[in-house]
């Protein structure tokens, strides 16, 4: 394979302590995209900060691509704006004074050699980019500015590209003008990637070999994406909007009259919009938010809605917001996570061990599907 | 239209007021980038210090000035002897005296500008490869761009119009010191003078509107690169 084999990724063992707030991190990891996932204030950003050199931690060791850049016992620290770092942060952060252009070849006026690894061109071509170059920052909207942080950081030659949660501050629009080309990157580049985010759908799109999740500032995981998928309870404590389940299935076929595919959940069935690139028989992963999930004692007989899975109640139990209950199934010996409101838990009233069926709307696992789990 | 001597107020009083902000600029900057960005508790005694000509009576900064500068001054004696610098009675003692007075005009504004740059824009210079001093002239410098030539207008009409502490630390000399206000001052103590004061005081007039319109003039098209 490459010679990022042969060196880590990353490698690091760091103390930072910022107020009440104590970072105290340990991982290493030698594959080329690397997912970094945890909820909201566990960390990931100041880590992120620490990798990229913009805080210096208290003590410890920072290794990127074999290279150390931060060792407290030996004195060394090497300053932000020699690590060769592309930082692509949640906010775009362009340059107001500097048309698209300059922006992206900002950071090519201090580069001594021209290692590029890919042009301007290509990059411009890559990210959708061409038709903005003369146009100024003010004018542009949220994902194009996305993109521009994301071309501006590659065209810096890095060694390493940090992905802060670019896509958090976009809305869901937005969101699918960078996604594509994340996911471009991630699949067909060579630069190792780290990718941050709070939402493991979109994590898992593009961090599909290893995982590390951060939580209240410490590693309490760091391993292949698949350990990381068979240890539901990594996921759980998600805020909000992101509640969910990730279901593993198989693909028994599609149907292509309807622009469906069809999994095998256990003995049951789940439809899902149509997986592009793959055959029957691979393994799939679906994460289903918990707030899309309808639960019934009976099976609906009339319905739009095309995916009926039957499983027990394990347990019920009120959510932080105040007016939803969580209720978690058990579906063929994997969790699935339903939210529903107080008023229909009084209505329905789901005890432990009562037989339930969860009802999902196909068109809201769209997105939430994905094969490309290498080495699975 | 105007005399020689009108010609030569003019000439001395922008000469004055321009090489009093000329040489107060590097040190705004970097008091007011201190001001703006250091998390020292001490620097409010620096703000107060930068303020004090705007609140102290101009004769009083005068007053000062000689007893430091003054020929036999504390400094200025020093200051003659090994550097060849003569401050009072002498024009550059007008320029310090101008530009004394303009300083908290010019840092102000420049202060602002600076605090309302996005730090996190500096910092994505730094990952790009950037050092601090590069960050400093391709992101903050061109940000901070309106500020300081708001600063500077504000400093130069400050300097130019300033006529306590100059007519105490460097006098009223013709062609050396008398600058516009002096001039206008004199011709209005001697009986018939006023109609050549008046001649003056349009010509100050006329001078500081051309500098207003012409500050707006580049903080427009600044504006309009910016956005």
């Amino acid at each position: 394979m490459t010679k990022a084999v042969a060196n880590k990724t990353i490698s690091l063992d760091i103390r930072l302590r910022q107020g009440e707030f104590e970072l105290d991190c340990q991982f290493a990891a030698q594959e080329r995209v690397i997912g970094l996932f945890g909820p909201s204030g566990a960390g990931k950003s100041s880590l992120l900060r620490v990798i990229g050199g913009l805080v210096r931690p208290d003590s410890g060791r920072v290794e990127i691509a074999g290279r150390c850049v931060f060792d407290s016992e030996l004195g060394i620290h090497v300053p932000a704006y020699r690590r060769r770092i592309g930082y692509v942060f949640q906010q775009a952060r362009l340059f107001p004074h500097l048309n698209v252009r300059h922006n992206l070849t900002y950071g090519t006026w201090f580069r001594r050699h021209q290692s590029a690894r890919a042009s301007f061109d290509q990059i411009v071509e890559m990210l959708d980019i061409g038709a903005l170059l003369k146009r100024r920052i003010g004018g542009l909207s949220g994902g194009e500015q996305q993109r521009i942080a994301i071309g501006r950081a590659l065209l810096s030659d890095p060694a390493l590209l940090l992905l802060d949660e670019p896509l958090a501050s976009l809305d869901a629009g937005r969101k699918e003008e960078v996604l594509p080309y994340l996911e471009r990157l991630s699949a067909e580049s060579e630069l190792p990637i780290i990718f941050v985010s709070h939402q493991i759908d979109e994590l898992l799109r593009l961090a599909n070999r290893h995982v590390a999740a951060i939580r209240d500032g410490r590693i309490v995981f760091s391993g292949p994406t698949a350990e990381f998928l068979a240890r539901p309870e990594l996921l759980a404590g998600q805020a909000g909007q992101d509640a969910g389940a990730l279901l593993c299935a198989r693909l028994v076929e599609h149907e292509p009259a309807y622009g469906l595919s069809v999994l095998a959940c256990g003995g049951q069935r789940l439809y899902v919009p149509r997986l592009a690139d793959q055959t029957s028989g691979d393994q799939v992963y679906v994460h289903v938010h918990a707030r899309d999930v309808i639960l019934a004692r009976e099976a609906p007989s009339q319905t739009s809605a095309l995916n009926h899975l039957v499983g027990a109640v394990v347990s019920v139990c009120p959510a932080a917001n105040g007016y939803a209950v969580d209720v978690v199934l058990d579906i063929e010996g994997q969790r699935l996570d339903a939210r529903i409101t107080r008023r229909s838990t009084a209505m329905l009233d789901p005890r432990p061990g009562e037989t339930m069926h969860a009802v999902i709307k196909s068109l809201a696992l769209a997105e939430q599907a994905w094969q490309r789990l290498g080495g699975l | 239209m105007l005399d020689a001597a009108q010609i030569e107020v003019l000439q001395l009083s922008l000469k004055v007021a321009g090489t009093a902000v000329v040489f107060s600029l590097p040190l705004a900057l970097i008091v007011a980038w201190f001001l703006a960005r250091s998390r020292w508790r001490g620097k409010m005694i620096v703000d107060a210090i930068v303020h004090l000509p705007l609140v102290l009576p101009p004769v009083v900064t005068g007053y000062l000035l000689l007893v430091l500068l003054g020929r036999r001054g504390l400094m200025g004696g020093w200051l003659y002897e090994h550097l060849g610098l003569s401050f009072a009675f002498h024009w550059t003692g007008a320029a310090l005296a101008g530009g004394i007075m303009g300083f908290p005009l010019m840092v102000r504004p420049i202060r602002l500008s600076l605090e309302a740059i996005d730090e996190r824009v500096e910092a994505a210079a730094t990952t790009l490869g950037a050092r601090p001093i590069m960050v400093w002239i391709t992101v903050t410098l061109p940000l901070a761009l309106p500020g300081i030539i708001a600063g500077l207008v504000l400093a130069f009409a400050r300097a130019l119009g300033e006529f306590g502490a100059t007519i105490t630390f460097a006098s009223n000399i013709p062609g050396e010191t008398r600058t516009l206000p002096l001039a206008i001052y004199t011709f209005i103590q001697v009986p018939g003078g006023e109609p050549q004061a008046a001649q003056l005081i349009v010509i100050s007039i006329v001078v500081s509107l051309a500098a207003l319109f012409f500050s707006e003039l580049i903080a427009r098209r600044v504006k309009r690169l910016q956005t």
